[in-house]
């Protein structure tokens, strides 16, 4: 860190109609350093990261690299310059083979110049992989086939296919298993070492102080401060980020689990998971952990129907559901919130009001009629316990206008609106602020003081061993340990998930 | 100032409506035929057919899906209407008719939903059946015996105003109450804005799309039996490239192919933008080929307009 700064951004503001995403902002790192950009959701990083890749355009300030002012008025000139960008959003062509993807527009011509040299691309291919040493991608599959934390890998490789100065990661981990973030942060490493500027931008903390140099916190569109990763320590971070201290992330909750409400029986799907078995009191928060691919999700979809299981047993209050739809098993007393929103949880082009009140409008509507004016008391309500921002914010707003932490709120809304019974959460605070899932918490352990039963999925250690009361882990479909909340760690509960000894 | 934020939101639908006054403004000025009561009812019965297939549409697009059989559909029910009666009692023969239009519209639900063919695909492969049908039928026009078929509806006024036209006028609040209104209305603009998560919001997805296509269907057969009427015979090749005029109502409207927008007010509008277009091409003599050119024309503009305002 010696040497100059490589990459100086200066004074950049940026405005969208009346809200100002940026302020001001000065910002600097240099070539052969992690540097992690952090912040709540809003606060404008993501701005900041597409006026780099030439994909907005600032109102006011400038970028040099290596000491030169530069022209980033397009997303090609800031690819001439040796920017990549990484995003959260996939940039692949489903049905076009790996080896395509990564050499789009690229690919080598034979001599006869019209004729693609598919050998010498896929050999290009191989090697690039070989050097990234994500050698178990085959290159002539099509991305279609791949999983999705391959998908990334691919992303990746892709950004890499010609040695940037400059790479931006905007959230990768998002879905990658842990073996896979390991290998990533391999990767980081070698790239430092051949003098790359990485960008790091990520919401999990723990993983910022595993990989970052240096880390730069934005709250509300102003860079607040930059700091060397072991100078400081989360508290200080949360305290930066959310300008307060965050002293009770995890509300103290006092509840007696009452009677049994949902029971589990030798649950099994094919090719996902195999013998679950387990029991849920109304009032409990019974956690269940896993890392990606352990078949936590696959559980969640089956006890609710989406993918019905092959063979087991779901009891309801003593009552065997025989569902086969997620109609049948809402209409029982069972609901979930899938942990994707976009693709499994919200209706973009819809409004609050109608996605908040998707799921309970039988519960509004008489002979097929709605009672706008009862739906609109009961989403009000929600909107309001869930301070959904801006306040007084109008319910026939578009949810597609919304920030990701507001748009997983109503989610979370259309289903607290639901008399369910047995909630199940698959990861109800991703992509949400330190503030908002506060709020969230709140709201979870009210339900469960409201006598329901929550199954609550996450792979967020802190979240999990913070909220539940009773933990499960999954590994390989199976369920493979259980723990009180009094014996569990973050050490016992990852050994376990990742089936290491201890 | 909250108006000018209104005007800058919505500057494509003032828009039409400035389209609407100077195209009214231009035919009265130079066709002096235009204001009399004749074309007047002439143009809103010929645009009935149009306005009740297009609400259809708008449902069936809504969904995400599309319906290219209501052409063949329009025959078919016509010239049921038409053969029926001579065997039976006239409203009994409509409501043949109308049932037999409700059976094309399970069909399309059927394949649409329940096998998960295209709808594009599925719909294709019916219009040819359903086209088929007309002729296996009847391969020549059926003038009905009966003087009612036409004296009673195709013919009939209200006051002033062609019953045809009043129909087509209830329909449009009807559709309007059913979309925003109803829980399967609901329901079913969701499905086009994103089908997984509606399914998982524990809605019965499949049971909405097929009758989705029910009801196109039947806006469908209720528009064929009043063309129908209209002329006073059925003819077997009537309602060729109907699905397209529909189809570009909704999207002047503001529709998205694939679902995720569209509206009542914003079809009617379509409707009456390409019937007062066609009209006045008409008063105008102006070859019906350069109709054409100009209908495609309008789609891209409106299109446009509405791009740039999202």
């Amino acid at each position: 860190m010696e040497n100059m700064a490589y990459l100086q951004m200066q004074e950049i503001s940026k405005s969208f109609g009346g809200t100002q995403a940026l302020r001001e902002v000065n910002f600097s790192a240099t070539l052969g350093e992690v540097h992690a950009i952090v912040g709540e959701n809003g606060a404008g990083k993501s701005t900041l990261m597409n006026i780099l890749a030439g994909a907005l355009l600032p109102d006011t300030g400038e970028t040099l690299i290596a000491g030169k002012m530069v022209k980033l008025d397009t997303p090609h000139q800031a690819f001439n310059l040796g920017i990549r960008t990484v995003y959260q959003e996939f940039s692949l062509i489903p049905h076009l083979t790996v080896t395509e993807n990564i050499l789009l527009g690229q690919m080598p011509a034979s001599k006869m110049k019209w004729w693609v040299d598919w050998a010498g691309a896929y050999r290009r291919a191989e090697e690039i992989f070989q050097e990234l040493n994500f050698t178990d991608i085959n290159v002539r599959t099509p991305v279609s086939h791949l999983s999705v934390s391959h998908q990334q890998m691919v992303e990746i490789a892709k950004a890499l296919a010609q040695k940037p100065s400059i790479l931006v990661l905007d959230e990768p981990s998002a879905v990658l298993s842990a073996k896979e973030l390991d290998r990533l942060f391999a990767l980081m490493q070698k790239l430092k070492r051949e003098a790359t500027l990485i960008l790091y931008i990520s919401h999990r903390l723990d993983e910022v102080f595993k990989v970052a140099d240096r880390i730069t916190v934005l709250r509300d569109g102003e860079l607040v401060g930059t700091v060397n990763t072991p100078e400081t320590d989360q508290r200080q971070l949360i305290k930066m980020m959310v300008g307060r201290t965050v002293d009770e992330i995890y509300p103290h909750r006092h509840t007696q689990p009452g009677e049994i409400i949902l029971t589990v029986k030798e649950l099994r799907r094919e090719g996902a998971f195999t013998d679950i078995s387990f029991s849920l009191a109304r009032g409990e928060i019974l956690g269940l952990f896993g890392l990606v691919g352990s078949g936590r999700t696959e559980v969640a979809r089956s006890i609710f129907s989406a993918e019905p299981p092959t063979a087991g047993e779901i009891r309801l209050a003593g009552e065997v559901i025989r569902s086969k739809s997620p109609y049948a098993a809402l209409n029982a007393g069972i609901a979930l919130l899938t942990e994707d929103r976009k693709q499994d949880g919200l209706v973009m082009s819809c409004s609050i009001r109608d996605n908040a009140g998707l799921a309970t409008m039988p519960q509004v509507s008489r002979w097929g009629f709605l009672n706008r004016r009862q739906q609109d008391t009961q989403v009000q309500s929600k909107v309001e316990e869930l301070h959904i921002r801006p306040a007084k914010i109008p319910i026939g707003q578009l949810v597609r206008t919304l920030s990701g932490g507001n748009q997983q709120k109503v989610v979370l809304a259309k289903w607290l609106l639901s008399q369910a019974k047995v909630l199940i959460l698959d990861e109800p605070t991703r992509g949400v602020d330190v503030g908002a899932k506060v709020d969230i918490y709140h709201i979870i352990n009210d339900m469960a003081a409201r006598g329901v039963g929550i199954l609550f999925i996450s792979s967020e250690l802190p979240e999990i061993l913070g909220m539940s009361d009773r933990i499960l882990v999954m590994r390989e479909g199976r369920l493979v340990g259980e723990f009180n909340r009094t014996q569990a760690s973050e050490e016992k509960l990852l050994a376990c998930a990742a089936g290491v000894a201890e | 100032m909250k108006i000018g934020k209104d005007l800058r939101r919505r500057w494509a639908d003032y828009g039409f409506m400035l389209a609407f006054i100077v195209l009214i403004l231009i035919a009265s000025s130079a066709a002096n035929v235009f204001f009399t009561q004749r074309n007047f009812s002439n143009v809103s019965s010929q645009i009935v057919a149009n306005g009740l297939i297009s609400l259809g549409m708008l449902i069936v697009i809504l969904t995400g899906g599309i319906d290219l059989s209501v052409g063949p559909v329009v025959a078919l029910t016509g010239i049921m209407a038409a053969g029926f009666q001579e065997h039976i009692y006239l409203p009994l023969a409509v409501m043949g008719a109308l049932l037999v239009g409700l059976l094309a519209g399970v069909i399309n639900g059927f394949l649409v939903a329940r096998l998960k063919l295209q709808p594009f695909i599925a719909t294709l492969a019916t219009m040819s059946m359903y086209r088929g049908a007309v002729y296996v039928y009847s391969e020549i026009p059926i003038t009905p015996s009966n003087p009612a078929f036409r004296a009673h509806l195709g013919g009939a006024f209200f006051g002033p105003i062609p019953v045809l036209v009043i129909i087509m006028l209830i329909c449009y609040p009807l559709a309007w109450v059913f979309l925003n209104r109803t829980t399967f209305g609901r329901a079913t603009v969701a499905i086009g804005g994103n089908e997984k998560a509606v399914r998982l919001a524990g809605i019965n997805v499949a049971g909405h799309i097929t009758l989705a296509y029910i009801i196109c269907s039947f806006f469908a057969s209720i528009a064929g039996i009043l063309v129908a009427s209209r002329i006073g015979y059925a003819q077997p090749s009537v309602g060729a490239g109907y699905e397209l005029d529909a189809i570009a109502a909704v999207v002047i409207g503001g529709g998205i192919l694939g679902g995720g927008g569209g509206s009542v007010v914003g079809t009617l509008g379509g409707v009456l933008l390409l019937g007062l277009i066609n009209n006045l091409l008409n008063l105008f003599n102006v070859q019906s080929y350069y109709q054409q050119i100009f209908k495609g024309l309008i789609i891209v503009i409106a299109v446009l307009a509405r791009r740039k305002q999202q």
